[in-house]
């Protein structure tokens, strides 16, 4: 019976086996593909700000930039938004209407990305156009308003960027939140806390899993490739500007794969799509180790003390 | 103002942020929904599911080849995800404290966090350079190597819900392992993975990024599994960033086929959790 057993063990983790082994090869795949580019540019590829196909000049500098600043910005306008939504959904709410808010929250996160491109495209852009162009003059001095009202720009990709992100930062917060002992609330509105002061206290309990939450967002927004592409202008240049058309390492590679006539274009695509996977990877991981070990303190905490009973409206 | 008037004030008016963001974040779910229900009514029709695309610049026409294809790559994409994801799921639980199902585990989640369009680029690395060839199989793959991380973690965390007592009478009863797993606790978390199943096969056909370069696109009608092939999300992409009016208005029809996929996956998704959730609580 031991033997079979073992074959059991050893079939099954063979295909455990592909899993891991599925990871490896994307890293070497991609290596492999870029090494043409890594050989003939180096480090210099993510300082050049000039990508010119036609006459060989290849630097991804800007990719990099309208990928981080567009995430950046988006998590600025979501995690407010989706930590005051983990809060209301998991704190505050009646229960009757926890299900049907979770329940749609979840549904932002499953409409398609080609959806929020089209929409971004036929109504989101249109809107920001004509906040735009009524923008008084004295703002569109700045820096960032600068350029003409194209709607087409990073403001639109942010925008719809932090959409998206909304709903993976909020179900993980929530989740975080729920870990937190009662006994924290508890003790805080036994002190006199009012009922903001009592979740303050719970949220910087949480605050590991919390910016845990908040660094899973910023993978997803990342990778975040279809509705970027449709709404971002797609225009590769380095500018601090909210209006200007910009361009992501995600979008650059959608756009432009199937055009890549020789082999280092193609190479130098690869490139982008390595470090974006490399970035995303460090994101992720560091995302996860912190939701973990806040999941693994608060259940060292919960098992040390006796369970007690939330108290309803306090303060 | 008192001290303790101010705190009460903060504390109210955070309740209101709080509510405010749920509403702020209804608002763009409104929205989107709207234009889709809207836009997409007025344009799809039968002949949408049942032509196929006009010349470029008439008007009229459907999206038939690409139904098809959504069809026949996300069910290439199961073919590959969904053994795979299984069995690796039962590892994953049955020897959960090994380390060697800790590092499986750490693979599927980073897999999940990989950007699509990284998926895309790796699959075209393997399946379409070695063949000179987009096609249909390679779209299957980019898709199926996503879809294999969710359908191991759900079957994963569902066996695990599955009580410890159940397969230890099993194994009591003289069963190997391997009969303990498939004759008693796979069946009786099979609903559940049913349902994840179903929940990334959703997931999976909204995407558009991996497809880009794997399967590509084709104006034509084929199911021929190495050549190109057209699907939903590829040709809404297409039609979306086109110059035509006819053409925005079918990738508003497709946008709105792709949402009711997706609402009547979740829905149904949501229904069954509730029955099993409600049998867990009877027994």
């Amino acid at each position: 019976m031991e033997k079979k057993d073992l074959g059991f063990r050893l079939a099954t983790g063979a295909f455990a086996l592909v899993l891991i082994l599925i990871v490896c090869a994307i890293g070497y795949e991609l290596t492999a593909q870029s090494m043409q580019s890594i050989r003939q540019f180096g480090f210099e590829f993510w300082r050049t700000e000039i990508w010119d196909p036609v006459s060989g000049e290849f630097g991804a500098l800007p990719f990099i930039w309208g990928t981080l600043y567009s995430s950046v910005l988006a998590l600025a306008i979501a995690t407010p938004i989706a930590l005051g939504i983990a809060v209301f959904i998991s704190e505050l709410c009646p229960a009757t209407l926890r299900q049907p808010l979770v329940f749609l929250t979840e549904l932002l996160a499953a409409i398609p990305s080609i959806v929020y491109g089209l929409w971004g495209i036929f109504v989101l852009v249109p809107a920001v156009r004509a906040l735009e162009t009524a923008m008084p003059d004295a703002l569109r001095q700045l820096p960032i308003f600068a350029g003409p009202p194209l709607g087409l720009g990073m403001l639109s990709a942010a925008l719809v960027l932090a959409i998206m992100v909304i709903p993976f930062t909020s179900s993980v917060a929530r989740e975080v939140l729920k870990s937190v002992p009662a006994a924290q609330r508890e003790g805080a509105y036994a002190l006199g806390a009012t009922r903001f002061e009592a979740i303050r206290a719970a949220l910087f309990y949480a605050r590991t899993g919390i910016i845990g939450a908040v660094m899973l967002g910023f993978g997803r927004a990342l990778g975040e490739t279809m509705a970027v592409t449709m709404v971002i202008g797609n225009n590769p240049q380095v500018t601090t500007s909210l209006f200007a058309p910009q361009y992501t390492m995600a979008a650059v590679i959608a756009n432009e794969f199937t055009e890549a006539a020789d082999d280092l274009y193609l190479s130098a695509l690869v490139e982008i799509g390595l470090v974006l996977f490399i970035i995303t990877l460090i994101v992720n991981s560091l995302s996860r180790l912190l939701i973990w070990s806040m999941a693994r303190s608060s259940v060292a905490v919960q098992t040390a003390e006796p369970a007690a009973a939330p108290i309803p409206g306090t303060a | 103002m008192t001290h303790t008037a101010f705190r009460k004030l903060l504390s109210s008016a955070f309740v209101v942020f709080c509510a405010a963001s749920v509403l702020i974040a209804l608002v763009p779910l409104a929205f989107i929904l709207f234009f889709v229900v809207t836009q997409g009514m007025r344009a799809v029709n039968l002949d949408f599911f049942t032509h196929m695309p006009r010349p470029v610049g008439e008007a009229g026409g459907g999206m038939a080849n690409s139904i098809v294809g959504t069809l026949i790559v996300t069910g290439l994409a199961s073919l590959m995800a969904v053994p795979i994801g299984i069995v690796s799921g039962i590892y994953m639980s049955e020897y959960a404290g090994t380390r060697f199902a800790s590092a499986a585990r750490f693979a599927a989640d980073t897999l999940n966090g990989v950007p699509s369009i990284v998926i895309g680029v790796f699959a075209y690395g393997v399946m379409v350079l070695p063949f000179k060839q987009f096609s249909a199989m390679a779209g299957g793959f980019a898709l199926g190597v996503m879809m294999i991380p969710i359908i191991a973690r759900t079957t994963e965390e569902l066996l695990l819900l599955v009580p410890g007592s159940m397969r230890e009478g099993a194994l009591a009863l003289g069963a190997t392992r391997a009969r303990a797993v498939f004759s008693v606790v796979l069946p009786a978390a099979l609903p559940g993975i049913v349902t994840g199943v179903v929940l990334a096969l959703a997931r999976i056909a909204g995407e558009t990024a991996p497809l880009l370069f794997t399967s590509f696109n084709n104006r034509f009608f084929t199911t021929k599994l190495n050549q190109p092939i057209s699907t939903l999300t590829v040709q809404v992409f297409t039609y979306a960033t086109g110059p035509y009016d006819d053409w925005h208005r079918q990738a508003w029809a497709g946008a709105l086929v792709l949402v009711t996929i997706v609402l009547v996956c979740s829905l149904l998704a949501r229904f069954a959790t509730r029955r099993l959730e409600r049998m867990h609580a009877r027994s």
